[in-house]
Order: structure tokens, then sequence, then C-alpha cells
């Protein structure tokens, strides 16, 4: 496919690019690493001399650790619900016929077009003291009960939000499995559920592994549904960058929360990378 | 051997259950948006397009609408120019260093948008191009060109060469061979791609609010300053507003290519 004459052509082609991307991301990026190590002054600010303090303090500083150990957990609470959710509706989506199957494979992964701040929105409505959501535990005679500015509520939203990114792997797996295989199995006096268990979850586990990689990375950094759902008091990573950024003007000590976001990022990317070649060489041998 | 792979009920009750609750909050946005009242609340007797009319005598609104747009059209446009230059250089040739471009173009896509956001702002602060519309565009173009690269890149390789080598036989430049052929055939992918890049930098929030100044601000970034402080029955009109004009743009995706195809290539 690619012809071997080189010279400087694809360099003249891709040069705009790379210039642009060199200049928007590789450059700020290594900026902002710099910047993680400046010391800063409350009534100066940023100063010339570096120091570890802000990686030291973010690492040891029990209000840090509450945050970051929030954050881990609702992403990871988020990732195990979107399997659950998303693995079993890609399941029931790849059984449906048409034209049912198309018509709700978009009304499921549409929504991710949607600005996550509508979403965030939308969510704000139905959760809230008033929302449709405590109307009806008030109809059931449940009483109010306060969901919004909660976990509960990041988690909802959070789950909403992300079950496309798991829907989409899996679903793009169940398309690689031949439905006579399931068949075949239920022929040879498999139950449906040992079926299920032996003959479609080992070929979903690939795309359910790289869906929960993303869900959980896109989790770990989000910002809107946090900074709306969780109130001011219920940080998550992001939202506590912000507020470094925007309210303490502390941009050392938030140019070094995000070094790390970004790091948890790329460890999970790297390996999110090696599942989806693992899956590429199985299906090639 | 269809009805061997029918849902059972339960498993259609759970079906039901999940699109309720993926289209629950769009939903009751569409409906809150049209209420008389002025709280929250679903309108029962009668329908309003107060809460419309209110959107559009709120200047700074109609502003970051404007903004928004703006930044989307252009950051699209470029993306998909940039995009397809650098999609013909990594499809067509091999290279030292194809693989690290390929890596570098696709990077923002791996990277949260929280630390494009900081590391944008701490780049502006030192170029003093804070606030710059410019400078903001520039930010979106790096955000969405992965998206149109990558359908480039899909487009391109799965372009059938011989009507390309027909035309350079009959002597045609390469030039020529390119406006008249290869973007003929790639079309799809082009608009596609503008489309979904378009769709992203308009939605665009992460980043932004990092990047924007008051002069600069951009409609989810407006909404967002506006949730965080007051609650009306206006951001539902707001929302209703977004979701339609992304309904529209997803429709014509759809049309376009396909828009399980571009969304499930997305994952």
């Amino acid at each position: 496919m690619s012809s071997a004459r080189a010279g400087t052509t694809p360099w003249l082609l891709a040069a705009p690019g790379a210039l642009l991307f060199t200049a928007l991301v590789l450059v700020p990026l290594v900026l902002t690493f710099v910047l993680s190590f400046h010391v800063y002054d409350t009534a100066s600010g940023v100063k010339d001399e570096t120091t570890l303090a802000h990686y030291a303090t973010i690492l040891t500083d029990s209000y840090f650790l509450n945050i970051f150990w929030r954050t881990l957990r609702l992403a990871a609470l988020t990732t195990m619900l979107c399997a659950t959710i998303g693995a079993p509706e890609a399941y029931i989506l790849s059984r449906m016929g048409e034209p049912w199957r198309s018509i709700f494979l978009l009304a499921i992964i549409g929504p991710l077009l949607v600005s996550v701040v509508v979403r965030a929105f939308g969510w704000s409505m139905l959760l809230g003291p008033t929302g449709l959501v405590n109307e009806v535990f008030r109809a059931l005679g449940l009483g109010t009960v306060k969901i919004l500015y909660t976990e509960t509520a990041i988690v909802i939203a959070l789950v909403h939000v992300m079950l496309p990114f798991m829907v989409i792997p899996v679903w793009t797996s169940l398309q690689k499995l031949d439905p006579m295989v399931e068949a075949a199995a239920w022929t040879l006096g498999a139950s449906r559920f040992t079926a299920l268990r032996r003959v479609v979850l080992p070929q979903v586990t690939t795309g359910l592994l790289s869906g929960s990689l993303v869900v959980f990375g896109l989790s770990a950094s989000a910002f809107a549904i946090p900074a709306l759902l969780g109130g001011r008091r219920l940080k998550m990573a992001a939202t506590l960058v912000y507020d470094e950024y925007m309210h303490e003007l502390n941009w050392p000590l938030g140019a070094a929360i995000a070094i790390l976001v970004l790091v948890i990022n790329l460890v999970i990317m790297l390996a999110y990378q090696r599942v989806v070649e693992a899956r590429a060489r199985r299906t090639l041998g | 051997m269809s009805r061997m792979h029918r849902n059972g009920p339960i498993a259609l009750l759970f079906h039901t259950l999940v699109v309720g609750f993926v289209l629950a909050p769009l939903v009751v946005i569409c409906l809150v948006a049209f209420t008389p009242a002025n709280t929250l609340t679903l309108p029962t007797t009668q329908v309003s397009l107060r809460w419309f009319a209110a959107v559009f005598e709120h200047p700074d609104f109609v502003a970051s609408f404007l903004n928004s747009l703006w930044v989307a059209a252009i950051a699209a446009t470029i993306a998909v120019v940039l995009a397809v230059a650098a999609g013909l250089a990594l499809d067509r040739y091999d290279f030292r260093g194809r693989a690290a471009l390929n890596a570098l173009f696709l990077s923002p896509l791996m990277i949260p948008h929280l630390v494009l956001g900081v590391a944008l702002l701490r780049l502006f602060a030192l170029l003093g191009a804070t606030g710059s519309l410019v400078w903001l565009t520039a930010g979106h173009i790096v955000v969405v060109a992965p998206y149109v690269l990558r359908l480039v890149l899909a487009a391109l390789s799965g372009l059938d060469r011989s009507a390309e080598q027909a035309a350079v036989t009959l002597g045609a430049s390469s030039w020529i061979v390119f406006r008249r052929i290869t973007v003929p055939m790639i079309l799809p992918g082009i608009t596609g791609g503008w489309l979904l890049a378009f769709i992203n930098s308009f939605d665009e929030l992460t980043m932004s609010i990092f990047i924007t100044s008051p002069a600069t601000v951009t409609l989810p970034v407006r909404m967002y300053m506006y949730a965080t402080e007051s609650i009306d029955p206006m951001m539902a009109a707001v929302s209703a507003l977004m979701i339609a004009v992304t309904a529209a743009a997803m429709l014509l995706l759809d049309r376009i290519f396909g828009l399980d195809k571009i969304l499930v290539g997305q994952g």
C-alpha cells in the first residue's frame, strides 16, 4: 500500500500539522512539567527556584490523598457498573433484528455527541430535591432523598456518560462472533447459561477489557460531572486542578496534579494499546 | 434461525431500562424547556416558548453561541486541511519517523482535556495570548484533528488506486489527480470528519474552560458558569437548543457516513 519513494514530499505534507501539534501539545506539556517543579509563594507567585515540594504535598497531605482516593474509587465503581450494564446491553443489541438494532444502537451511542454540560444539567434536574426521581420516591412514600451533590449523583451521571465507551468495544467484538457457534453449543446440550459463559464471554473479554480501560481513564479525569453534580465539597482530581488554577492561583501545585493525572492516563492508555494489539494478533494468527 | 436468537422478556425489560436511563436526562431537558413556570418543572397544562425567548435576550449567551459556532467551523475546516495532508503522508509514503508522526497526531486522544487545558493556559500565559480567539481556535484544532485524521486514513486505505494510476498514465499532474480523483473518492471521509470535528469542538468544555477569557467564552463554558450560579428553565432551553444542533449534525453524519461506523470506530 505505501509506496517506497520517500524523499521530502511526505514531510512537506505533514509539516504544517506536525508544527502545530509540536507547538500546542508537546511544548505546553513540557512547560507544564517544568512548572510543576517551580516554587510558589502566595505573595509573589511563581518563582524561578525549583522544588519537589508540590509532589511531596500531593502525595502525603491527607486532603489531596482523600480526593485521589475518591477519584480512583468512583472511577472504578463507574467502570464496574458500565461493564455490568454495557456488556449485556451490547449482547442484547447484537441479537436484535433490523431496523431495531440500528435504531437502539444509535439511541445508546448517540448521546456521546451531546455536550457533557447538557447531560450533567439533565441529571441535576432529575436528581435534585424537587426532581423527577425524588417525586417518584415521595409518591412511593419514601420521602425526599438527598442525591444531588453526593457521590451517588456523580456515579450515576458518569455511568450515563461512559456507557457508550463500554457498549462500542463489546459490540465490536460480538460482531466477530458467529451466532451459529452459540447455537451449536445449545445443540450439543449446553444450557443457555453455559453457552453464554463458555462461548460468548471469552469472545468479548478483550472488548470488555479495552472498554473498561477507556471508561476508567475518562472517568478519572472527568471534569464537568463532578463539578456540576458533586458540588463544591465533593472534589475529584479534575475539579481539584481547576480550583488550584482558578481559585487558589497556585499553578505549580495544579500542574503537579495535572501531570499525575496525565501519567496515570498514559499508563492506562498503554495497557489499552497492548490489549488492542493482542486482539489484532489473535485475529490475524 | 432468527427465532433462536430472539431476546427473552427479561432481556427486553433490561434493554428498556437501559434505553430509558440513557434518554431520560435528554428527554427531561427538552420537556422542561417548554415550561411556562419560573422553576424547573415539567409543563403540565400548557407549553410556553418564553424560556427560548429569554435565551435570545441574554446577549452573553448569544455572543457565546456565535463564538462557539465560529471556533467550531474554523477549527473543523483547518483540521480537515491538516488531516488530509498528514493523512496522505502517512498512508502513501514509507519514511523515517512515520510512526512517531502518527503517534504525535493521535496523541490528543490519549491526553485528558484537563491536562491539555492547563498546558495551553501555561503556554498562552507565557506568550501573552490568553483571551485570544485565534489561539483558542488553535487549541480546538489540535483536539479535533485526530478524529478527522482517523476517518481520512480509513477512507484512504480503502481507496482503489487504479483510477489515480490511470489519470497519471493519461498525463494528469499530481495536483489534478489529487483534486479531481483522490478528493472526490475520499469525500465521505472528509465531510464526515468535518462534522465530527465540528460537533466535538462545539461541545468542548474541559479544555476551553482554562483558555477562554470573558470575551471568548464558548457556549459550553457559558452554560457551565451559568449552571454553577443559578439554575432556571433558561438553562433547559439552551440545552434543548444544543441538543437540536447536535441532533441535526448527527442526522447529517448518519446520511453521509453512517453514524454507527463513525462512532464505533471512535472507541
